[in-house]
């Protein structure tokens, strides 16, 4: 099982990539101000097309959001 | 005199960090604002050139895009790691607001205490160590204890950010004693952070020496954030005129202003 913000789901598996979890977001992999983390690292933009996600990742998908 | 006056009010007077020149002396955070269209109203009022982000989950259905309207507003980014309880955490945040904002910049916050927001001093030490290694302009939110903000400035924090009452708490600079102490002790930037309620609070920050005064609540949280941006911006000005002017010594008793020379006697 894939987590990502916290929610299991159920229609990314293991083996798919980043950029997988962030189309399923509706996100293109050149959305401005977006980072992702999988279980505590960062993966850089540069890598969201490579990296595959192993069973039981936690994914964060991050944007800015008004704060300070 | 009339004309170097009218030039005090317009002549550059860039605030420097970390290389980097700012044309305002007023940093804005983005928290409060009711609306997207307010906080672009209120960065143009406020004359500011950076501005706090925070990184949060992505909500799919958030309506508007806040990078674009910072793009538009043409002001710099400063992430913050708000919400933070450890240099772990702080650490992480950082990396990743580095990804989605492209800065190396970064306001980091290590909170220690969910009531009073204060920092925890030891991981925010730490922290700030790390990603001073790691190549950040780190920019840390302090207590306003002037060994602490020294510490900071040792291992290489860009500025330091003292606050000068609780996030959120508008009770203004509670210790002004400490934030003068801590312009003299380190020969980085100080920017005087969380607790400003009103733009007296702004001013005095900038009379007690401070470079520059970073306000969020005090404006987003006013019954009308725009006009108070602008009295923001006045006062940072008038703050830092009056302390380059340099205020009169503070005295027990009175000093009389009319000279008791000439004196009328009636009898």
């Amino acid at each position: 099982m894939i987590t990502i913000n916290g929610q299991s789901q159920t229609d990314i598996q293991a083996g798919q990539t980043v950029a997988a979890v962030l189309e399923r977001l509706e996100l293109s992999v050149d959305a401005r101000g977006v980072a992702v983390a999988v279980d505590g690292e960062v993966i850089p933009r540069s890598a969201w097309t490579m990296f595959t996600l192993n069973e039981g990742a936690r994914v964060e998908v991050l944007s800015a959001m008004q704060g300070g | 005199m009339a004309t170097h006056l009218a030039s005090l009010d317009t002549q550059p007077d860039p605030l420097l960090i970390a290389g980097r020149e700012l044309g305002s002396r007023l940093l804005l955070g983005t928290g409060g604002f009711s609306s997207l269209e307010l906080l672009a109203d209120s960065i143009k009022a406020s004359g500011t050139q950076l501005v706090t982000v925070a990184l949060r989950r992505i909500d799919p259905n958030a309506r508007g895009s806040l990078i674009d309207v910072l793009a538009d507003a043409g002001v710099s980014l400063l992430p913050n790691t708000a919400g933070c309880y450890t240099a772990r955490d702080a650490i992480i945040t950082a990396k990743l607001a580095r990804e989605a904002f492209e800065t190396n910049w970064i306001k980091l916050e290590v909170i220690g205490d969910e009531d009073t927001l204060m920092p925890d001093a030891v991981e925010l030490v730490r922290a700030a160590e790390q990603l001073v290694d790691d190549g950040f302009t780190v920019l840390p939110y302090t207590t306003d204890d002037p060994v602490l903000a020294r510490r900071l400035a040792d291992v290489g924090c860009a500025a330091v950010m003292p606050l000068g009452a609780p996030i959120g708490s508008g009770m203004g600079i509670r210790n002004p004693y400490n934030i003068a102490l801590i312009r003299d002790s380190v020969t980085v930037p100080v920017v005087l952070d969380a607790g400003i309620g009103t733009a007296s609070d702004a001013a005095q920050a900038m009379e007690l020496g401070c470079d520059a005064v970073l306000v969020a609540s005090a404006v987003s949280r006013a019954k009308d954030p725009v006009v108070m941006a602008h009295a923001m911006r006045l006062a940072v000005r008038a703050g830092r005129l009056a302390h380059a002017a340099g205020r009169i010594p503070r005295r027990t008793y009175a000093q009389a202003s009319t000279p008791d020379a000439g004196r009328a006697d009636f009898g």
